[in-house]
């Protein structure tokens, strides 16, 4: 059947089960969003910033496991998508992206709104096409959805000249079978090699003292069961990294709750002192190594990811299992019960088990609580109260970033939406509006900085006109937080430009916009502000908490430092070399 | 886990990085728009010149190969490898360096010849080196010559003298030696 390029679009997205997309429309698109009103089907949200659109992609896509789309037009539209393209690519977020471009027969000569998309997000894709003719079209939307959601997930961008959503073509959508045929160098493993699992599962039995470390890409597989089955069955404890927050659930009594930088203390306690590490879907991330010499410094590793370029990429491992960490994982366990599941050494792994249990007791995760000033810390913990922990949290990036992972306490993959690998400054917003889109039947809590909410504030908007329910907690400490906590503890307290102190009426703005508005600034009133918003069902509620300006976000590991440098709760530095329990 | 038998765990693991040599490393690709590009911004993105490069099609129709010469630190070079080899574009990656392998290039010399006795100098060395002459000028003679990197910078050292005026070096080609044995592959056994 003949149709326009633009139809064809439509027509392929509905093949990919496409139900919204984000974006904001211009001339070098505007044929597409034409066919988009003609055809009805999809639902499309015009944020307010094609940053937003990225974002929010990016929150519907982490939210559901769904891939999320993103459109803008040529020019100034697809460059304020590339903060968000580059997002997506560090935190391995499925998401195809959709640009104008100007006609085919003007690309290369400035014209008005044209700009190289493809050559500028080239290291920041997965992949990316121009397509230049029409009967490619179909094919390379397909191949973009095909590739953004198989193997290790990631961005991809299609950037269609005007003048091809224009003509005409009778061109079919291919079937899937076409579409793999048609990409002979791309074939994602899943299966894991038997070898190396039964060299795994042999060193699991073996260890005397073994972690499990959990990133990103058990939450993208949807690993949990398989994760509890095995830390249960091999009494392993769990750490997970941000990235990886929900794919063990953190109230199970192996959980040892988040590692790195800003991890607990007996998390990292436990990872130097281990002999085993079992890396699932983690990358070896510098705030999670910090010092790469002295992490886990005793320990064989055993890495499972679906990725094999993120293996033995920071750090060399002893057992290197490519595959999906799901799949890996099942065929794993089964291996482990073939076998018995006999521990080799039931008495140390025992001892391991009472020693964790020490440094949780010794350093659990705390604040200093205070009746006159709102505490951050004490913020968060409020708000997992009153959503009964069954919230969805999108973060933007700072201290309150790092409050949320540490004092919400998540049971489920999906659950913390945050920008962990590119640290994204007005992520949390736009993030948590897509959560929200793709999973309407959660509460979903935005809990952001007040610097981060500034960067994409516009969305507040989006949100209201859509009508999107989503709470945003800002917690409004006047600073650039995190950069203000790096001066104090290692610049000398020299604040240079982190002051906030002049803002908006973060409760006035959300009047203006239509949505409803609350201010905390005593303790007392937190809980109250809460229950309140909790009764707001159809429009968004905005909480403004006035909390204690100069807290600092405890444990940390100085950057590029060893987990004995950790400077702990009570702000004493180092951890005392009494409680060092194997590694002097 | 009765039969288990012990693994030793490693005391410490080693950290490998830290050789930093040539590496001469062949792709074959599917010849799409962009995909030079997009080789080149992956090795430049580590921070890594690329000292020599050469593309040409296959016998494979829409299937080019890619010989690329960079220096580089031994496991960032292995990163790089895995990720080329992510490439959609990419069908295979292979570091040749430490595989036996044929590697040629081709230079284009022009010699100032001025002097008769220039002239039967530059002769004779590309009769040696088994170039050939593929220009000539009142002053000059331009050398076509074939081999690997060291026969070609032998070459170039002994005709300096004469004065180069101009030189125009392909990157490498090189292919995987396949083990049937010629005369030279019994070097490698
Ligand atoms: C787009 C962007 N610009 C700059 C930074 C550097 N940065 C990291 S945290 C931070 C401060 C964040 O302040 P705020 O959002 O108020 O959160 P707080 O730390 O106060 O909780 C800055 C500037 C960043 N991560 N992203």
């Amino acid at each position: 059947m003949a149709r326009k390029g633009a139809d064809i679009v439509i027509e392929t997205l509905k093949e990919e089960g496409v139900e919204y997309i984000f974006g904001h429309p211009g001339g070098a698109i505007m044929e597409v969003y034409d066919a988009l009103y003609r055809d009805g089907s999809i639902k499309h949200i015009l944020t307010r910033h094609e940053q937003g659109a990225g974002h929010m992609a990016e929150g519907y896509a982490k939210a559901t496991g769904k891939v999320g789309v993103a459109m803008s037009t040529s020019g100034p539209g697809a460059t304020n998508l590339v903060t968000a393209i580059a997002d997506a690519y560090m935190d391995s977020v499925p998401v195809v992206f959709i640009t104008g471009q100007v006609p085919t027969h003007l690309i290369g000569n400035d014209a008005f709104q044209e700009v190289d998309i493809v050559g500028i997000t080239r290291p920041i894709t997965k992949h990316n096409f121009l397509v230049k003719r029409i009967e490619d079209l179909p094919m390379i939307l397909r191949q973009a959805f095909y590739i953004a959601k198989t193997g290790r997930p990631g961005p991809v961008l299609v950037d269609i000249p005007k003048d091809i959503t224009q003509k005409i073509s009778d061109v079919e959508i291919p079937s899937l079978e076409e579409v793999k045929s048609s990409l002979p160098g791309y074939k994602p493993h899943t299966e894991g090699n038997p070898q190396q699992i039964k060299k795994a599962a042999r060193l699991i039995a073996e260890a005397k003292r073994p972690v499990l470390y959990v990133g990103g890409g058990a939450v993208q597989a949807e690993a949990q069961k398989e994760l509890v089955e095995l830390a249960e069955l091999m009494k392993v404890p769990v750490t997970t990294t941000n990235m990886g927050k929900g794919a063990f659930p953190e109230s199970h009594p192996l959980a040892l709750h988040m590692l790195g930088m800003h991890g607990t203390y007996y998390a990292n306690m436990a990872v130097y002192n281990c002999d085993l590490l079992i890396a699932v879907g983690a990358r070896f991330d510098d705030r999670v190594t910090g010092k790469v010499e002295e992490f886990a410094p005793q320990a064989s590793i055993i890495h499972i990811d679906i990725d094999p370029a993120s293996i033995s990429k920071n750090i060399v491992v002893d057992v290197p299992i490519v595959g999906d960490v799901k799949v890996v994982l099942r065929k794993l366990i089964e291996e482990i019960k073939k076998e018995g599941a006999k521990l080799l050494y039931p008495e140390e792994r025992q001892k391991w088990l009472e020693q964790i249990e020490k440094w949780k007791k010794l350093h659990p995760l705390t604040y200093r609580k205070s009746d006159k000033v709102i505490k951050p810390q004490y913020v968060i913990e409020e708000i997992w109260k009153v959503t009964k922990g069954d919230a969805i949290i999108a973060t933007g990036v700072g201290q309150h970033q790092m409050w949320a992972a540490m004092f919400y306490r998540y049971s489920f993959p999906r659950q913390f939406i945050n920008s962990g690998g590119l640290g994204t400054m007005g992520f949390g917003l736009p993030a948590g509006i897509g959560a929200k889109i793709g999973r309407p039947e959660k509460e979903v809590f935005v809990i952001d900085g007040d610097g981060s909410f500034m960067m994409t504030m516009q969305e507040l908007i989006t949100a209201v006109h859509y009508r999107v329910p989503v709470k945003i907690a800002i917690i409004n400490n006047g600073y650039l937080g995190m950069v203000r906590q790096w001066q104090e503890l290692f610049y000398e307290k020299r604040y240079a430009e982190v002051d906030l102190s002049i803002q908006p009426d973060f409760v006035k703005l959300a009047e203006a916009c239509g949505a409803v508005g609350f201010r905390a600034e005593k303790p007392s009133e937190v809980r109250e502000v809460l229950e309140e918003a909790m009764k707001v069902q159809d429009k968004p509620v905005l909480l403004d908490f006035h909390v204690d300006r100069e807290e600092n976000v405890l444990p940390m590991v100085p950057a590029g430092k060893s987990y004995r440098d950790m400077i702990l709760e009570d702000g004493k530095k180092g951890v005392e070399a009494d409680t060092m329990y194997l590694v002097g | 886990m009765s039969d288990i038998t012990a693994v030793k765990a490693p005391a410490l693991r080693e950290i490998k990085k830290g050789r930093v040599r040539k590496h001469i490393i062949t792709l074959l690709v599917r010849n799409e728009l962009g995909v030079l590009a997009r080789i080149a911004t992956l090795i430049a993105g580590k921070g890594y010149n690329i000292e020599g490069l050469s593309v040409g099609e296959t016998h494979e129709k829409g299937l080019s190969r890619m010989t690329i010469e960079v220096i580089g630190d031994d496991v960032v070079i292995d990163q790089v490898v895995k990720q080329l080899r992510k490439l959609i574009d990419t069908i295979k990656v292979r570091d040749l360096t430490d595989i036996p392998h044929i590697e040629r290039e081709l230079a284009l010399i022009k010699v100032h010849t001025a002097t008769p006795r220039a002239r039967d100098e530059v002769l004779r060395l590309t009769e040696i080196f088994r170039g050939k002459i593929v220009d000539v000028s009142q002053s000059t003679y331009t050398v076509e010559i074939t081999g690997t990197e060291d026969k070609i910078n032998a070459f170039i050292e002994l005709v300096k003298p004469f004065g180069i005026m101009e030189m125009a070096r392909t990157g490498k080609v090189a292919l995987k030696r396949e083990m049937a044995s010629t005369e030279e592959e019994q070097l490698w056994k």
